[in-house]
């Protein structure tokens, strides 16, 4: 196969802590479907979510000195996290929409010796595997098919909200589509664009953990084995809160929570140890040996 | 021969002279080459003011006329008329718009008199060059062609039949009646539908003037005003109307069944049907998709028992033309499609359903005949009825489509009435405007709905607590209250929209007229002529012209029919001059003009290699004047040589 287009790959900082599996996984995988994954050379901090609404020029800025560094390696910026997602793609609506702005960001950025034209997209490795990868180059890879593991596929809040453009904002279809290709099966999930609470774990624990558990009861009562996540802090709050989820409400999940590119590693075949599975609090050990043909 | 101007300045009342000083305008213009006299007036357009330019005319001998007033919209026709009561050609009149293009634009009143200086001059100047013209007549063809079959053409067809001129009925649909006939009630008044609609249908099908013309579309339209072309596509019903009685025989015994249009799928129907019992024609039409003659091969029952030998699987479609003298468009509209709202979850929650199925299953005939049931069979406990989905929303339609607050009380009422059901209204503004309707909205007030004033964010099956197990949940913010609320039930009415129907674009193409911003077709002027479009002897009435209730419908369909007679009765209609005029000698035969003619008036002549004009039909757009790469094209009245005059002097 030839291969693909080039992209910076911008990791954001939540995989180079709490998420190392997803950082971890995404490269394996994007190795084996020959997507050029070349880190962006030094990135920063997109500013999460939160920066944005407390300081919004500054988090402007720092967002576009991102794309301003891809735009000088004229590459599409590929990211893992949803939250950087709308960031940067958020400052790049702005700049051309707002031509005041441009120029603030434009004069801010020169003096670190930058320019940003407006040219690069930013986008999720999940709709680049889906869309520039495919099915028949996915379906092609399976090693290890994941036999009817039934999977409750969760998109999280920022993947098509607030701008909608890769899939249906309330009701998006990627995932469910990639989990088919790769064997498994996944179940009727109504909440999979809600929000998991996000940072209200931290500061409004009370609602953060019931819009989680929200999730967890919905998954299990649709009959998910696991849940599939295309977020970092998603995946956190799914997986490490579980247990509290259990004490405040009195429930008993065990829910394993996996990334989208750890299923398809497994698929494709990779060991659970190169795909950083074994990591997580809810072990997925016992559902996997009951799915996979080979468990490495 | 040297002309003779006059020039008269008009105040406008204050409208120009509080900011334009008329009288030195009307001093400069004294001065301008050929101006024979010059005067400032109150009102110009009032009868002395007329009467004192004819007198001026007749005293003076003057041969041209220049009034600086208002847009030549409002008055150009007034002065025209006063100008050829004196003897004067019409088109040696000119307008100057002192009004609308400089003293309503500005406070600055030296900078606004000098502007009127500078457009009377270039009035002044082309008006010297401008030539006289003669209006034509032309006959009008007295038979009408109204489209659409629903509530507004019926209308608009029976009021042009009764007056003894002849009409052509053109319905896409098996049977006349639209929407009307599917609606159980109506508001505010809950006359059954079909009770005040079915004698209407049956007058169209017995009327000596009508000419009904079923299951059919107009695929063109040519001619001009007075003088149209309707070229129609009659689709084969496989039934011959002549012979056919209506007994019902082949419905009967046909063995097929396929959901029903007219119930919005609710139902069944066979592979030969009527929409509806009442349906006009009664004539039955066999769906060629279901009919297993047609699929398989084979059947060909309805035949052996037609005691009319009526069936015909021979029957092909035919294409005939019918000269017509004007056209009224009545092709109404589409509803929204609710499954764009994912969140509402229409199509993957078997209980949400539209308005228009909720009036299927309220309808005596329909399929539940008349009993309001879940998909399971048992009557709701609860109902939630959610207005304006895809209306005044900017992700889908804009506009509020008036009929809908109306409509969501009818639907709450008819729960009411027929069942023990709890009724909650999610509505964002209460829109009851009409005759009758606030009362009727104080009677659901009584009648213990409950309204919720927000717009709904999502309807889910996912429970939170117990008691929303099994349930739909409404989730939507009360603004009243000031919080959110999640409001289990067990049926949702989506109350959906009006929206143009998908194919206005072709039928705004056929019939050359325009579409507003929101795609529903363009009237002529929204206030003083509603029915009327650009393209004259074309009227439109009802919802294809923007979402309207059944009175208003009926109302312009009365009113496209009284503008229609009036046509008629003139006999004869004056044709603009202002046209554009082909020097063939000049053509180069390059084909750009045909091509972009909005009007299609512009034909090529192979044989000649020139492009020929059809003077009728041109509406005086100017657009191939301007293309024309050979200035081979100049247009009547608005010639280079007046053009250029009159910029020259306004620039100087």
């Amino acid at each position: 196969m030839e291969t693909q287009s080039k992209f910076s790959y911008y990791p954001g900082c939540s995989v180079e802590g709490m998420n190392k599996a997803y950082d971890k996984s995404a490269r394996v995988v994007c190795d084996a479907l020959k997507v050029d994954l070349a880190e962006l050379n030094d990135w920063n901090c997109c500013g999460a979510s939160a920066y944005m609404s407390i300081r919004e020029l500054r988090a402007h800025l720092i967002s576009a000195r991102n794309l301003a560094l891809a735009e000088k390696e004229r590459k599409d910026l590929v990211v893992v996290c949803p939250a950087c997602l709308n960031t940067l793609t958020k400052t790049n609506h702005y700049m051309a929409e707002n031509p005041q702005l441009k120029k603030t960001i434009g004069t801010a950025l020169k003096a670190a010796d930058l320019q940003y034209f407006g040219s690069v997209k930013v986008r999720h490795l999940l709709e680049v595997i889906v869309n520039d990868v495919g099915e028949n180059e996915i379906k092609a890879r399976i090693k290890n098919s994941l036999k009817d593991l039934k999977v409750a596929p969760y998109y999280g809040c920022q993947l098509t909200r607030p701008f909608g453009e890769v899939d249906d904002p309330e009701f998006p279809t990627m995932l469910d589509n990639l989990l088919t290709w790769i064997g498994a099966k996944p179940v009727n999930y109504p909440l999979k664009a809600k929000c998991c609470g996000g940072m209200l774990m931290m500061t409004k624990e009370d609602v953060g953990l019931s819009l989680t558990k929200n999730l967890l009861e919905c998954a299990k009562e649709n009959g998910a084995e696991c849940i599939a996540t295309i977020c970092p802090l998603c995946h956190m709050n799914l997986e490490c809160y579980q247990d509290n989820v259990n004490k405040h409400f009195g429930t008993d999940y065990h829910i394993p929570v996996l990334y989208f590119t750890q299923l398809i590693g497994l698929a494709f075949g990779f060991s659970r140890k190169s795909l950083g599975i074994d990591d997580e609090l809810t072990p997925s050990k016992p559902l996997l040996e009951k799915h996979l043909e080979v468990i490495r | 021969m040297t002309e003779k101007i006059g020039v008269y300045v008009c105040h406008c009342g204050t409208n120009i002279a509080r900011t334009v000083d008329c009288k030195s305008v009307a001093e400069y213009a004294s001065h301008l080459p050929n101006v024979a006299i010059a005067r400032d007036y109150q009102y110009t357009c009032s009868d002395p003011g007329q009467e004192m330019i004819r007198k001026d005319i007749r005293e003076l001998g003057l041969t041209r006329v220049v009034v600086a007033s208002c847009s030549p919209l409002m008055h150009e026709s007034t002065f025209r008329r006063t100008v050829s009561s004196a003897g004067v050609n019409p088109f040696l009149f000119q307008m100057a718009n002192i009004r609308e293009q400089c003293s309503w634009i500005t406070n600055d009143r030296e900078l606004a008199t000098e502007r009127a200086k500078a457009i009377v001059t270039g009035a002044v100047t082309r008006v010297n060059y401008n030539e006289p013209l003669e209006v034509k007549k032309v006959p009008v063809n007295p038979d009408v062609l109204v489209v659409g079959g629903g509530i507004t053409g019926i209308e608009a067809a029976l009021q042009i039949a009764d007056s003894g001129r002849k009409v052509w009925l053109v319905e896409k649909e098996p049977t006349i009646g639209g929407y009307m006939a599917r609606f159980d009630k109506t508001f505010p008044t809950l006359d059954c539908a079909a009770c005040i609609l079915t004698p209407k249908m049956v007058s169209v099908g017995q009327h000596q003037n009508i000419e009904l013309l079923s299951y059919s579309d107009v695929i063109g339209f040519s001619g001009y005003v007075g003088n149209f072309t309707a070229k129609i596509r009659r689709r084969p019903r496989y039934v011959d109307e002549e012979k056919c009685n209506g007994c019902g025989l082949c419905e009967e015994k046909c063995p097929l069944k396929a959901p029903s249009e007219f119930d919005s799928g609710l139902g069944k129907r066979k592979a030969i049907y009527r929409p509806f019992p009442q349906a006009v024609p009664g004539t039955p039409v066999i769906d060629k998709e279901h009919c297993l003659y047609f699929t398989k091969g084979a059947c060909r029952v309805c035949e052996k028992f037609c005691p009319k030998g009526a069936i015909d699987f021979e029957q092909k479609e035919r294409v005939m033309e019918i000269p017509v003298g004007t056209a009224i468009i009545a092709t109404g509209f589409d509803l929204f499609d609710a499954g764009k709202i994912k969140e509402y979850g229409y199509g993957r929650l078997p209980n949400v359903i539209t308005s228009l199925e909720f009036e299927r299953l309220t309808h005596a005939s329909g399929p539940t005949a008349g009993k309001i049931l879940m998909k399971n069979g048992k009557p709701p406990e609860t109902v939630a009825i959610i207005h304006c989905v895809g209306s005044r929303d900017h992700n889908y339609n804009e506009y509020c489509s008036r009929v809908c607050c109306m409509y969501s009380l009818k639907t709450a009422h008819l729960v009411h009435e027929k069942t023990e059901a709890k009724v909650y209204e999610f509505y964002i503004d209460m829109r009851a405007f009409g005759k009758g309707y606030e009362e009727f909205y104080k009677r659901l007030l009584e009648e213990d709905v409950a309204f919720v004033r927000g717009r709904v964010a999502e309807i889910t099956d996912v429970a939170q607590i117990p008691s929303e197990k099994g349930k739909l949940v409404v989730v939507a913010e009360d603004t009243l209250l000031g919080m959110v609320r999640r409001i289990p039930v067990d049926m949702v009415v989506l109350s959906v929209g009006l929206q143009p129907r998908n194919d206005a674009l072709d039928v705004a193409h056929t019939f050359s007229i325009s579409r507003s911003r929101d795609g529903f077709f363009l009237e002529k002027h929204p206030k003083l002529a509603p029915v009327s479009t650009a393209a004259d002897g074309i009227f439109v009435a009802g919802a294809c012209q923007g979402p309207k209730d059944i009175p208003d419908s009926v109302a312009q369909g009365g009113a496209a029919a009284a503008n229609v007679l009036s046509l008629i009765d003139r006999k004869e209609v004056e044709l603009e001059p202002s046209i554009a005029i082909i020097d063939e000698d000049a053509c180069s035969g390059c084909k750009i003009c045909p091509s972009l003619c909005p009007y299609h008036a512009i034909e090529f002549d192979e044989k000649k290699q020139v492009a020929v004009l059809t003077a009728a039909v041109c509406k005086g757009c100017g657009v191939c004047v301007a293309a024309c790469p050979s200035g081979a094209i100049e247009q009547q009245n608005f010639t280079n040589r007046q053009l250029l005059a009159e910029v020259e002097a306004v620039s100087a």
